[in-house]
């Protein structure tokens, strides 16, 4: 951790390197549990018969972070497995605020503003209420 | 068939897709929308939440790999990130206006183009003039290692190639794909950027891209776990096995069989779209 904070770590480039690191991690962890989450899906449910033809949509509970939270605790498999979905929707804006951070130490004015651009427009999407 | 047997076959159609959508760079979303619409008869809103999973982690997974070899540029991509991810947004409200029909068609033509795209002619080198301002004044101009060197390009179309890019988005939030063919066409033929910065950079902006639209549908209800657990593990485990399998195989032949295979899905989704079946 204490390199992270150094100046030389993210003038060298070694940032991106970084970056790519975040990207890998971010898709394991979520894969993991995700597997984790239909292992348990399976057990519970594996029996009953799938019903996708017509669109009723996901349960509720499993549309936000809260009820997908309060989901994990019950070890409810379907909340599980979203709460991997969410990681994996996590990494790819994790990985913007990361880069307004090396354009900062890099002292690049213009591309971290472009970088907190696409963040807020992404963090508009998340609480603009479009989801319904 | 129960859900089991369900998760079982589709986690195998997955696998496919993955190593198909990384073996010709169009992604696993592709392959995942007409696999669980055509067979599975799955409605194609649950397809296109989870296409749009497939095709962060599609999109993440390779991202990794190629900013290590220093040919993305962060640069480019952030700045067209603005156009796709407003775009995207656009697209995920049109989504709600437009009827499922329709979204079926449109995803046909999509492919077909796609597919069209992966045989072209590639712009291997890109331009070294251009008078572009706004190119400088973003400072969009770079280089890339080839064989070692550093060899520079200057990008043109800077205008021209967001607008497409703003397209690009609202596609990749309708239909719930990464739409990396028209990125490529954007960056490849519009901005004439070479053909290596332009697929890895447009790569790495899918992930980013989805994500925007991604988040509305999740609260919509069109991220369905029972579907999107074994599409996500398919589609990553399928994609690293294509990476390895692609330094063995022609993948020239392949790429052919491929895009033979696309189109015929394509026009029996542009098919099912005006009979009303989707």
């Amino acid at each position: 951790m204490k390199r992270l904070f150094s100046k030389s770590f993210w003038q060298e480039r070694d940032v991106e390197m970084f970056i790519g690191q975040q990207l890998r991690w971010g898709v394991i962890t979520s894969s993991i549990i995700a597997f984790i989450g239909g292992i348990i899906y399976l057990i519970n449910h594996g029996t009953a018969t799938p019903s996708y033809t017509q669109f009723t949509g996901a349960p509720e509970y499993v549309r936000h972070l809260p009820g997908i939270l309060q989901g994990v605790l019950r070890w409810d498999g379907r909340a599980i497995i979203q709460l991997g979905v969410v990681v994996l929707l996590a990494t790819p804006i994790t990985r913007i605020a990361f880069s307004v951070l090396a354009f900062a130490m890099e002292k690049d004015r213009l591309y971290v503003v472009i970088t907190l651009i696409v963040l807020s427009v992404i963090t508009f999407s998340i609480f603009s209420g479009l989801g319904g | 068939m129960s859900i089991l047997v369900f998760t079982l076959i589709l986690l195998a159609g997955a696998f496919i897709a993955g190593m198909l959508g990384s073996l010709t760079g169009l992604g696993g979303g592709v392959v995942i929308i007409p696999l669980l619409t055509l067979i599975f008869h799955v409605d194609i809103r649950y397809a296109v939440g989870a296409s749009l999973v497939a095709s962060i982690a599609n999109s993440s997974g390779a991202a990794a790999a190629y900013i290590k070899e220093g040919i993305t540029n962060v640069r480019i991509g952030m700045f067209l990130e603005i156009a796709t991810t407003t775009g995207a947004i656009v697209g995920a409200i049109l989504a709600v206006y437009t009827p499922t029909h329709l979204v079926a068609i449109l995803f046909g033509f999509v492919l077909l183009f796609s597919a069209a795209m992966t045989l072209r002619k590639k712009n291997e080198h890109g331009s070294n003039d251009s008078n572009s301002k706004l190119a400088s004044i973003m400072r969009l101009n770079s280089s890339y290692p080839v064989n070692g060197q550093e060899v520079p390009y200057k990008v043109n179309g800077v205008a021209g190639g967001y607008a497409l890019m703003t397209v690009a988005g609202v596609v990749s939030g309708l239909l719930g794909i990464g739409s990396g063919a028209l990125k490529v066409l954007a960056m490849d033929g519009v901005m004439r950027i070479p053909f290596k910065v332009s697929t890895t950079t447009s790569n790495f902006m899918i992930g980013v891209t989805a994500a925007a639209s991604a988040v509305i549908y999740l609260q919509r209800g069109y991220i369905d776990p029972g579907i999107a657990m074994p599409v996500v593990l398919g589609v990553l485990a399928g994609a690293f096995g294509g990476s390895k399998l692609l330094m063995k195989l022609n993948t020239r032949k392949l790429r052919i069989l491929f895009c033979v295979v696309i189109s015929a899905l394509a026009l029996e989704m542009i098919y099912n779209g005006f009979t009303g079946k989707l």
